[in-house]
């Protein structure tokens, strides 16, 4: 638990993973599941870099602005996902690939 | 004792990463992805970050997860046919996020991380606080604007088209 190498191999499976889900889901939702999984390896990376630099705090501060962006970025995406099924039935992204009705 | 901890919230945190991506039930993702984010919440108090793991509480758990879950409920029909979950590239796609994580860490191992010493600080938060008053006031700002037009967008793109 003392070697930044732990943290960097947890991340990058969490990174793995998330970008197994984005690329094989279908529904709209379990992909930004996957984003998120791989939004939060970048925040684990962050961190871990700003403990083993010293305590160096700026690695917080990024760690918090992608929070924010996660926020920001799942409410959007899901506005989007119940547009797409009030127009199309299903959120499935690969039947929902018409740009128009 | 802490190590032990250490090594068993990170299996907790990938095996429920896992069940994420692997469950056929929406919503069961849904829950381990609570539980993966706590385990990742866990995983920033033994960085000492205590100010982002209570964030990570606030924000991922009590918001975006909930956020998730009411757009599962909103979007899944319960009486529906249950087809299969994930399309058919999932034997390459398995493949090429495998190598992709073999890849990463060969250059993690690979590399010579330059440690330094952490001193342990009291908390976080007055230091995190400070530098988002005086260092990073202008990406705190765009944060807030980026939160401003994405609630307005969230807003327009789901009210009743008429």
């Amino acid at each position: 638990m003392d070697q930044l190498n732990n943290y960097l191999f947890i991340a990058a499976a969490l990174f793995s993973i998330g970008l197994f889900g984005v690329m094989t889901r279908r529904n709209g939702i379990a992909v930004l599941m996957g984003v998120e999984l791989i939004l939060n390896a970048a925040n684990i990376n962050f961190v871990a870099f700003s403990h083993f630099g010293g305590m160096n705090l700026d690695g917080h501060i990024f760690a918090l602005i992608v929070i924010v962006l996660a926020a920001a970025e799942a409410a959007v995406a899901l506005a989007i996902v119940i547009n797409i099924y009030n127009n199309l039935n299903t959120i499935n992204v690969d039947e929902a690939s018409r740009m128009k009705e | 004792m802490t190590e032990v901890l250490f090594w068993f919230m990170a299996l907790f945190t990938v095996a429920s990463a896992l069940m994420v991506v692997l469950n056929n039930q929406l919503l069961y993702s849904a829950i381990a992805l609570l539980f993966t984010l706590f385990g990742i919440a866990g995983l920033y108090i033994y960085l000492w970050a205590d100010f982002i793991a209570g964030v990570q509480l606030l924000v991922y758990i009590g918001g975006i997860n909930v956020l998730i879950i009411f757009g599962i409920m909103l979007t899944n029909r319960i009486a529906s046919v249950r087809l299969s979950q994930t399309n058919l590239q999932q034997g390459v796609g398995g493949v090429f996020a495998f190598w992709v994580f073999l890849l990463i860490s060969l250059v993690i191992s690979k590399t010579p991380w330059y440690q330094l010493p952490a001193v342990e600080p009291s908390g976080t938060v007055r230091e995190v606080g400070t530098l988002l008053m005086t260092k990073y006031l202008l990406p705190f700002e765009a944060a807030s604007i980026l939160l401003l037009g994405a609630l307005i967008g969230a807003a327009i793109l789901s009210r009743e088209a008429n």
